[in-house]
């Protein structure tokens, strides 16, 4: 028998990074590297793609790729556990971005922990890495790696079927439609970065898979002159790049969701889908009033996106009908934006509450206004008492004290390990302070991180 | 011969006046043996090695609830089910069923009759395959008569839960102290519990032998305590039980104890089937089961001059020690003794408490004891500087050992090396501190939101078990006939660089090349009777013991020479691989191959033993440590006055590792074990619910430090003037775990900043972790205690 390959299984849900390998994808007549969570990826979702592991980087008998070399030399390993998934982030990072500086070496580790060295170490090797010559067998082969992944990426469906279990891969559109009608019961399968969980945590038996990372149409996007149209199947990381240009804090809270590891699999349609009380993006959209496009079989029905949720767990889709597109507003329609996520951690952490705010002013008066929070209530949720306590009043500290006290009216959040009620109560509050401060021209720094944040990294 | 050892070697200062031409010995910045076969995935790690024929993977089944009577266990089904080769509960230990090591409690590895916490261990499935395994526990039927569990430190107290007698340290007279004293502060403080969060999780391979022995494979950082342990819970003799270990993903203490229960557990399924075992525990396992860093209260009492310097004090110290003693003990009572940290207390009386609950056991955790009296202790200088309206730096230094009278600790051991002092001045000056602080000050009267905190703080740190028979460790070295060198020691690598340093001795004594000394797994057949790797010793004692074999061996070789050669010894010298004999250079492999054919024994042990550490047991008075390591830190943070968030802007060590063995090495210890406790003091939470259950068991949860946590700006130094006053292997000081106390620079800052919200006029009322929720109410309140103060 041989032995375990190096990815090592840390923890088996996608927070640890140790098990991190990259995937090559084809991307025009480039592969594309990024880095991913093994410990949570189904196997047939790689159908098509190159996976690179730690042994694959370097040659056999050679000297060692750069990002191998440097982390050992600047003493960025101690135990060595996490050093395999660290040397394949450091991998993907390297080819993405030749010099990167500290803050996206942190966006780029973020997925990765690390009990002993401290980092330090390990950002010098980040730094460095190409400053160091060795074995880059992946690198040298580009084209002949793009040419494989063409010849395998044929566009047929994949069907798979072992001990009763179905996994359905479609392509277009049509055919998901169409397997939904079949299998309504089916689990829809994007990113995984939560249905593999259902597995390694909760031992689940999947009966049936219907994977979306293939359907074409689910990762188009179309930007119109009022709205960004997003295929369900886009990615957060893809997202990100997206929406930062238009809503800074969008790009903050996702930059700060999950590691680049998930955001790398994970979709928005996905984290809507999903209808978790603290999936980040549901809060942001819903004050941007964005709007779902549900697809069954071939009828399509708009939704605004804060009635897709109805209660915990409860979704306001039919069976066999799924997220095809998010449209989300851009343009004269938004107001001042801001987001804010709070955590016990700033990076790769779930929130305590998350909490976004879409004003628009007219002669000082508050003429629109959308709030909503996540972690507050059992779905995301707008503030409509808050909004009603502030809509038509002047934009100063007495109407955002009478919109703190409305919050209570809409929100009666819960205790748990990531905070107690009484805390998400007084932080969602002062979130709504915290936005006045930043939108009544005051000088004041009001950030820790993030953009205007006062910890700017070097 | 390992062959990718030696990388970027500088020659530090220390090496001046040294002979030896070689450049991996002493001193020098070597990289750690494996970063390379770990950064090329070719480390091998216990859950990594191919699995024998015939494996079989184990699954414990754990208690579902806190406390409860076992009423009734039925494994019947379980027996039954698919690929399921045996079931072991707590009738099926053939020995005693109890892990616990020596000194200690009484650990059982499976539960008997009753339940004490929610995730200890019921019984174990062991199958083809560890689904298998998972699958058929669901099928048992347990029934539990539940009882009332205590879970917090304020519930034992008021239930006056407790695993033994309360411990007592009185110096002088507390009552007359506090008394007498111009100025007098009570307060309180807790300190939150830590999970060790090794990425590697617990994991054993046990493979059956002969007669029923049994090798085990065991991430432990004590393979005889696994060993004895087993032994007793098969009910066979020590020398049929083999303990092996070549390294660890990480144990920081975790892996002292703790690992003992699932290598029984593993070699109990051996043993019983004829078959090899693994368990390999998934990370919420590992989190329900094992032990964590003690959550400990204080309630103090302190008397003070108007210079803020202390008369004395009375000091309650509640420790949360789980259901059962494992190491609490010994951990309160570093508890006690580092409530000085670094200062003279006056007159105390210290009482601790370990508190039983219905929690998993708490244990070792990086720093034993004393980073919880080190958060204590510097909130009373805190608050006695908050409360005269003085400078908090001017506070420590009047009450920081000094070489006046105020040189004895309050366990009466006189500090005869105290370099503080100057550590501190150079830090001062080097960090900026008082330019920063006013800064800082000038920007907290400006901004309303953010506010900053800058604090510095010194370090004292005692190195050495106090358990006095735990001070000695053995090496075993073979040079063969080609020279190349074979090094064993009772030392465990768990990535802290233990193995490279040792080999960096012996390189230095034989004075070979490091690449020329294989460095072999840790196992009880070749150096027995080890202690743990633990209390910041393994280079002092395990290098010692190393040093001690090189030179017998070494002797032998001189002796061989002199004879040989007819040489005096005085003119044999050992230099850069070379042998020079009178007038006549051979290479060390050469001699080694003449010595060989002359009879003579190349193969050597090495003993040592540090017996200078004795306390009394009733008193706690005398010599609980071998010397002290000293440094400082000064942190700055800011933090959200509305949301409780906190971030570190800039870090600024001076620290003192004696002559350092390995500089590169010593800084990974000291930077690694500065975020670690950081990550204790700010985002890593446990927490229980009402009844019990631990409800942050994973990584999703649990949040340790990530990359953007450590600050860009972290200036880090060791004391290059600094040795060791102490005879320790080349004058070097240990480096493991005081680092982790100076990370309280950070919740000092972090408290710093709060206090500014009333304009310094009060103490905040915060403890540890200083979580966002945590600084959010503690701003929240102290806002409160002003207003209600000025009106």
């Amino acid at each position: 028998m041989s032995a375990e390959p190096a990815p090592r299984r840390g923890c088996g849900e996608g927070d640890c990074g140790a098990c991190t390998v990259v995937i090559g994808e084809l991307a025009g007549d480039d592969v594309r590297y990024k880095s991913v969570n093994a410990c949570i990826q189904f196997l047939a979702t790689l159908d098509g793609k190159q996976l690179l592991t730690v042994e694959d980087i370097s040659a056999a008998g050679e000297t060692l790729h750069p990002a191998q070399e440097a982390l050992a030399v600047k003493n960025g390993t101690q135990c060595g556990f996490c050093t395999p998934g660290f040397v394949m982030s450091l991998f993907a990072l390297k080819n993405n971005l030749e010099t990167p500086d500290r803050a996206q070496i942190d966006d780029a580790l973020a997925g990765n922990l690390c009990r002993c060295t401290g980092y330090g170490t390990i950002v010098d090797a980040a730094r460095s890495q190409h400053e160091f010559a060795g074995s880059m067998p992946v690198e040298e082969r580009q084209s002949e790696i793009a040419a494989g992944l063409r010849d395998i990426n044929d566009g047929v469906p994949l069907t798979l079927e072992a001990g009763g279990q179905l996994f359905h891969a479609p392509t277009d559109s049509d055919q998901l439609a169409e397997i939904l009608l079949r299998h309504p019961d089916a689990i829809l399968l994007a990113g995984g970065t939560d249905i593999g969980l259902w597995v390694t945590k909760l031992h689940r038996r999947l009966e049936t898979l219907v994977y979306l990372g293939n359907v074409a149409e689910l990762t188009s996007v179309r930007v119109h002159r009022d709205r960004i149209d997003v295929g369900a199947g886009v990615t957060l990381e893809e997202l990100r790049a997206l929406v930062a240009p238009h809503y800074p804090d969008f790009g903050e809270v996702l930059r700060r969701f999950g590691s680049l590891q998930i955001r790398n699999l994970a979709t928005l349609g996905g984290n809507v889908a999903n209808g978790s009380p603290i999936g980040d993006s549901s809060p942001l959209l819903i004050a941007l009033g964005a709007r779902l496009t549900l697809r069954r079989s071939g009828r399509r029905r708009p939704l605004p996106l804060e009635e897709f949720f109805i209660d915990y767990g409860v979704q306001n889709r039919e069976p066999g009908e799924f997220i095809e597109m998010i449209s989300i507003p851009i343009g004269d329609s938004v107001g001042l934006f801001r987001a804010y996520k709070l955590s016990k951690r700033f990076d790769q952490d779930i929130s305590t509450l998350c909490g976004a705010f879409n004003l628009t002013l007219e002669k000082g008066l508050v003429k629109a206004v959308r709030i909503a929070f996540g972690g507050m209530a059992a779905v995301p949720k707008r503030a409509h008492a808050v909004e009603s306590a502030l809509l038509g009043r002047p934009w100063n500290a007495d109407s955002v004290r009478a919109g703190m006290a409305a919050m209570t009216e809409d929100y009666a959040p819960i205790d748990d390990m990531r905070g107690s009620a009484l805390y998400r109560s007084k932080a969602a509050g002062n979130l709504l302070l915290k936005f006045y401060n930043e939108t009544n021209g005051g000088k004041y720094p009001t950030r820790l991180v993030g953009n205007g944040g006062l910890a700017r990294v070097i | 011969m390992s062959s990718e050892l030696p990388v970027h070697q500088e020659n530090p200062d220390h090496r001046e006046g040294m002979d030896s031409t070689i450049d991996s010995g002493v001193f020098q910045r070597l990289v750690h043996d494996s970063a390379r076969k770990q950064t090329s995935g070719k480390a091998s790690y216990v859950d990594d090695m191919p699995e024998p024929y015939g494996l079989l993977h184990i699954y414990v089944a754990m208690s579902e609830v806190a406390h409860a009577d076992l009423v009734r266990l039925d494994l019947a089904a379980v027996r039954k089910a698919a690929g399921v080769a045996s079931v072991l509960a707590a009738a099926d230990v053939p020995g005693d069923n109890d892990f616990g090591h020596a000194h200690c409690g009484d650990d059982r590895v499976f539960a008997e009759g009753k339940v004490e916490f929610a995730g200890q261990a019921l019984f174990c499935v062991a199958a083809d395959s560890i689904e298998s395994a998972h699958d058929a526990a669901k099928l048992a039927v347990v029934d539990y008569a539940e009882r009332p569990a205590v879970i917090t430190i304020d519930d034992a107290m008021r239930a006056g839960s407790f695993l033994g007698e309360p411990l007592r340290l009185t110096k002088g007279n507390a009552d007359r102290a506090l008394a007498a004293a111009p100025h007098r502060l009570q307060g309180s403080i807790t300190t939150g519990a830590q999970e060790h969060f090794y990425l590697e999780p617990q994991v054993s391979m046990a493979i059956p032998g002969e007669d029923g022995d049994v090798h085990i494979y065991c991430a432990t950082q004590d393979t005889t305590a696994v060993q004895h342990l087993v032994a007793r819970v098969l009910g066979k003799s020590a020398n049929r039980v083999t303990v092996e270990v070549r390294r660890m993903g990480g144990g920081f203490g975790g892996k002292e104890t703790a690992p003992t229960q699932f290598a029984a557990i593993a070699a109990l399924v051996a043993t019983k089937t004829g078959r090899p075992a693994k368990i390999c525990l998934d990370r919420d396992a590992d989190m329900l089961m094992t032990g964590k860093r003690h959550e400990f209260r204080f309630d103090y009492d302190v008397g003070f001059d108007g210079q803020g310097r202390l008369a004395g004090g009375d000091f309650k110290v509640a420790a949360r020690c789980g259901y059962s003693l494992d190491q609490s003990i010994p951990v309160l009572q570093r508890g006690i003794y580092h409530l000085d940290n670094a200062y003279f207390l006056g007159d105390v009386t210290i009482t601790g408490y370990p508190c039983k609950t219905n929690t998993c056991s708490s244990g070792a955790f990086r720093g034993f004891g004393s980073p919880q009296p080190t958060v204590a202790i510097e909130r009373v200088m805190d608050e006695i500087a908050l409360y005269l309206g003085l400078e908090p730096l001017a506070v420590r230094k009047a009450n920081i050992y000094d070489s006046s009278d105020r040189n004895v600790t309050h366990y009466d051991w006189k500090i005869e090396d105290n370099i503080l002092p100057r550590i501190l001045e150079e830090l001062e000056a080097s960090s900026d501190y008082r330019r920063r602080r006013q800064a800082v000050k000038d920007f907290n009267g400006e901004n309303p939101w953010i506010k900053k905190g800058i604090a510095l703080m010194p370090l004292k740190y005692g190195v050495g078990f106090t358990a006095r028979f735990l001070n000695q460790a053995g090496a075993l070295i073979h040079v063969y006939q080609d020279g190349s060198v074979h090094l064993n020691h009772g030392g465990t690598e768990m990535g802290q660089g233990l193995f490279v340093k040792v080999a960096q001795i012996v390189a230095e004594e034989l004075q070979v090349d490091i690449t020329r000394i294989k460095i072999s797994s840790t196992t009880t057949e070749k150096v027995p009777n080890t202690s743990p790797t633990a209390a910041s010793t393994g280079t002092d004692l395990n290098g010692a013991a190393a040093q001690i074999a090189a030179r017998t061996i070494k002797g032998r070789l001189m002796d061989f020479a002199a004879e040989h050669y007819n040489v005096s010894k005085e003119y044999i010298n050992f230099h850069g691989g070379l042998v020079t004999i009178g007038n006549r250079d051979i290479t060390f492999e050469e001699l080694v191959g003449e010595a060989y054919l002359g009879l003579v024994s190349l193969s050597a042990t090495g003993f040592y033993k540090n017996p200078s550490i004795k306390v009394d047991p009733v008193t706690l008075k005398g010599r609980p440590y071998h010397y002290n390591a000293y440094g400082g830190a000064v942190v700055e943070v800011a933090i959200d006055t509305l949301t409780g968030e906190s971030k570190v802007l800039r870090i600024d060590i001076l620290h003192d590792a004696g002559r350092s063995l390995n500089p590169a090495i010593d800084m990974g210890q000291l930077e690694g074990g500065f975020l670690q406790g950081i990550g204790w003091l700010t985002c890593e939470e446990l927490y229980w619910d009402d009844a019990g259950r631990l409800k942050t068991h994973a990584p999703s949860t649990y949040k340790i430090p990530a990359c953007s946590d450590r600050p860009a700006d972290m200036r880090m130094q060791l004391v290059d003037w600094s040795e060791n006053h102490e005879d320790v292997v080349f004058r070097s000081k240990a480096i493991g775990e005081p680092p982790f106390n100076l990370a309280v620079s950070t919740f000092n800052a972090i408290t710093d900043a709060v206090a500014s919200v009333a304009d310094y006029r009060l103490c905040p009322r915060l403890d540890t972790p200083a979580t966002p929720e945590r600084i959010l109410m503690a701003v929240e309140e102290i806002r409160d205690r002003l207003s209600g103060l000025e009106r």
